[in-house]
């Protein structure tokens, strides 16, 4: 085994694309949810202002999707071909909906009659509602498992990945996403729309904290293997505490106008979550509860050493220069949304 | 009936990428035609280039978020229906493509939001430092995709483990990867034609604007710059195409077998400069130049040829008289483009560019040439590579993912067809309205826009 710093090359990278699916759900996540939102939005001044306040970043935030997929591929080869081959229509259909996305944020500002806005709106809408539902089912059905064959090849049919537990996480991504998006736009924006964001992401806390009790309970309930390694190891109780204080925070939060606190509040909680995951799932990538000799681990479907040691090498030298640009884009265009002649 | 899921996940495959391949070129030519833009507005500090810039950097956005939208579905395209493929290829594509979303896509896509929105945000020099981190990216993202892809056509730095289901190419050598035998005659070919693709989309627009006597002080030096960028490129690409040229023959002579319809593996072999394969009687008739082919190569007229013939039947590409068609349709549209700015050129030279109507609707039209030669250089490449998806290594039909049915893509296929069809048209649409419009009045009706919103709105006021 190659390690780097004791710790096995495998499971460096292991955590280089939960970081990489950590940052993907929180930057992507708050756009989403804006987009989610979006309807909720009655004038079109407001309307314009929220998409002027994630255009300038959300191209950027879809390249931690990308960067993900490509170190999913590299790193866990059998792991990306098994998980994409398995999730084909839902897969398809997230898909077109980060394409339509694109699209309707691109295309809305072309045209001012009402007819083409509203039609994109809609749109925009639809298409960020479809995207948080797929990914949130996608990794509830990756935190339940699913049936595998020797060749680590999905065996089931896809009308599998609508399970309850699939559709509860799908869910309950959507209400985070939400709630994440409607603090981000209260960031961003002044006056009465402000005021508006407040109230939703007052009542998309209560949604969130509905669906994710409901969630837990049915976890605690059918899934043991989702909560094995919480019950052995005690101290890991300090995450879902970290994640009860994120989100009790944000109340709090709301009703100090602090909205910069609460965005914190919302990225901790989306992070907590998915290290939760990762926890428990660990060291499964896609666990397959029927034969768990089939299930596609950490080890089993890693690429080679000499290719961990490029990958390591790349994300060492990589990372950092992305987290600057990140940085100075986020800097450039800072403080509450002004629209001007380069808005959308 | 269903077809089978091969030829269905081809289909696919070949469809959703090159709808892709229309914009990314676009972006990298129009990226290296804003920095030259932006960089004669800083230098000069002329008006004229500012509206220029600013005009193009419109039509930047729209190219660059359709080139990212369907970007996104071929990354994940090789999971989705080549699953086989992607743990065969996984160690050694995979750096590749991490490579290429940390190092470029990443770069690329941060400062985007400084070139479109930071016009009136960030001084002028940080504009310029964007446009230029943009267009670098965008060319940095080429790299990736192009190794990648040159590794499929002449494999080095790896070597084979397990057999069989489980067999898979493992890295050996990071750099003998990156440039594979065909590597860097491709990435250059693929970026001419990049530059290629935007200097003749300004061409086109502007030679419509002088036509129609309009926006002329922007439209004319911005047609010089244009054509200076198209006369220079496309003569160099007739020097990298050869030498692309050289290298298939060297590293995969069963595609330049095909390439050429040459059967006969005794015989000279002559270039076609055009013609038509019969696969059946294994003939190639057409108009040629005796020995072309062989002196292309040996330097020699009578140099026999590895021809078709000295391939296994299973290991020949199965569509000769396709890859042939495609291969001279690409070479006819190359040297399109090199009369064609030569001619402009010398008018420009004589000082009567401008008033040559049928010159400037030839130039409206050229729009199509680059697009049309880049599509069908990659369709030889990709047809000629046939039955291989790794030369030599892994046939296509052994590619597949196992687990997706005809059924699904069959599904996935109408869902693209009908939405890249939708795509297009509004592609099409906005890309009038935004010529329409014109330079001029762009940032002149945008300032009044935004007075106008301003004044009804409260929400705006500080």
């Amino acid at each position: 085994m190659e390690t780097f710093l004791g710790i096995d090359y495998n499971i460096w990278w292991f955590l280089v694309f939960g970081a990489v699916i950590s940052g993907y759900a929180i930057l992507d996540g708050f756009d989403l949810g804006a987009g989610a939102l979006h309807l909720f939005l009655k004038k079109e001044q407001s309307r314009r202002i929220a998409i002027n306040a994630i255009g300038p970043m959300f191209d950027g935030n879809e390249v931690w999707l990308v960067i993900g997929g490509g170190a999913l591929f590299a790193g866990f080869p059998v792991a990306y071909a098994a998980i994409f081959s398995a999730f084909y229509v839902p897969f398809m259909v997230f898909l077109m909906g980060i394409i339509f996305r694109a699209i309707s944020i691109e295309f809305r500002s072309k045209e001012p009659m009402l007819w083409w806005r509203t039609t994109w709106d809609i749109a925009y809408c639809v298409s960020s509602i479809v995207i948080a539902l797929t990914l949130g089912l996608m990794l509830g059905n990756i935190a339940l498992g699913m049936p595998l064959n020797e060749a680590h090849e999905f065996s089931g049919n896809w009308l599998y990945f609508f399970n309850p537990f699939g559709i509860l996480i799908a869910i309950t991504t959507l209400a985070l996403f939400m709630l994440h998006g409607a603090i981000y736009l209260g960031m961003k924006t002044e006056s009465r729309l402000y005021t508006k964001l407040t109230i939703l992401a007052k009542n998309f806390t209560i949604f969130f904290v509905i669906s994710f009790a409901l969630s837990t309970f049915y976890t605690l309930l059918y899934i043991p293997h989702l909560s094995d390694e919480i019950k052995t190891h005690p101290v890991l109780f300090v995450l879902p505490l970290i994640m009860t204080l994120a989100i009790a925070n944000i109340p709090r939060c709301l009703k100090k106008r602090n909205f910069r606190l609460a965005f914190l509040s919302s990225s901790v909680t989306i992070a907590a979550l998915l290290i939760l995951v990762a926890v428990e799932v660990f060291p499964n990538l896609v666990y397959s509860p029927q034969f768990p000799a089939n299930s596609i681990t950490v080890h089993n479907a890693a690429a080679s050493h000499k290719t961990m040691g490029i990958l390591l090498t790349i994300a060492l030298i990589g990372t950092p220069l992305v987290l600057l640009y990140t940085i100075f884009v986020f800097w450039t265009f800072k403080g509450k949304v002004k629209l001007d002649e380069m808005s959308l | 009936m269903l077809m089978d899921v091969e030829v269905l996940a081809r289909i696919q495959f070949a469809f959703t990428i090159a709808f892709h391949y229309i914009y990314p070129p676009l972006s990298i030519g129009l990226g290296l035609v804003l920095v030259i833009m932006e960089g004669m507005y800083l230098k000069t500090g002329n008006k004229v280039y500012e509206q220029m810039t600013r005009f193009w950097i419109r039509i930047f956005a729209l190219i660059f978020g359709i080139g990212v939208a369907t970007g996104i579905i071929m990354e994940f395209e090789f999971g989705t229906n080549w699953a086989t493929y992607s743990k065969y290829v996984g160690d050694i594509f995979g750096s590749a493509l991490a490579a290429e979303g940390i190092f470029a896509f990443a770069l690329e896509s941060g400062f985007l939001g400084i070139l479109l929105f930071g016009w009136n945000r960030v001084s002028s020099g940080v504009h310029f430092f964007s446009t230029i981190m943009v267009f670098f990216g965008s060319m940095f993202s080429a790299v990736w995709i192009v190794v990648a892809n040159s590794w499929q056509q002449t494999p080095a730095g790896f070597h084979i483990v397990g057999e069989g289901m489980h067999a898979r190419a493992e890295i050996t050598d990071f750099w003998a990867m990156v440039y594979n035998p065909s590597s860097t005659d491709r990435m250059l070919h693929v970026w001419i034609g990049a530059f290629l693709a935007g200097a003749f989309l300004v061409l086109s627009i502007n030679a419509w604007y002088i036509l129609k006597n309009k926006h002329l002080a922007i439209a004319k030096p911005a047609f010089k710059i244009a054509l200076t960028v198209a006369t220079v490129f496309s003569l160099a690409q007739l020097v990298v195409g050869s030498k692309s040229a050289e290298g298939v023959a060297k590293n995969q002579p069963a595609k330049l077998a095909a390439m050429e319809g040459h059967y006969d593996s005794s015989a000279k072999a002559p270039m076609y400069l055009m013609g038509w394969v019969n696969k059946q009687k294994q003939e190639t008739h057409g108009l040629k130049i005796p020995g072309g082919l062989s002196y292309l190569i040996y330097g020699d007229f009578n140099a026999p040829v590895k021809g078709l013939n000295s391939f296994k039947k299973d290991e020949q590409p199965p569509q000769v008289n396709a890859v042939f068609q495609f291969y001279h349709i690409m070479i006819a549209v190359g040297i399109s483009m090199i009369l064609l700015s030569l001619l402009a050129c010398w008018y420009w030279k004589k000082g009567t560019l401008f008033n040559k109507k049928w010159l400037m609707w030839l130039f409206v039209w050229s729009v199509l040439l680059p697009q049309i030669g880049n599509e069908c250089g990659w369709f030889t490449a990709e047809i000629g590579r046939q039955p291989w998806v790794v030369y030599g290594l892994l046939k296509t039909s052994d590619a597949l993912s196992k687990t997706v049915t005809a059924h699904q893509v069959v599904f996935s296929l109408i869902l693209f067809a009908l939405v890249y069809a939708l795509l297009l048209v509004l592609f099409l649409f906005l890309l009038n309205r935004k010529i329409q419009h014109g330079p001029a009045s762009a940032a002149a009706d945008d300032d009044e826009l935004d007075a106008h919103t301003k004044r009804n709105n409260p929400l705006l006021t500080h």
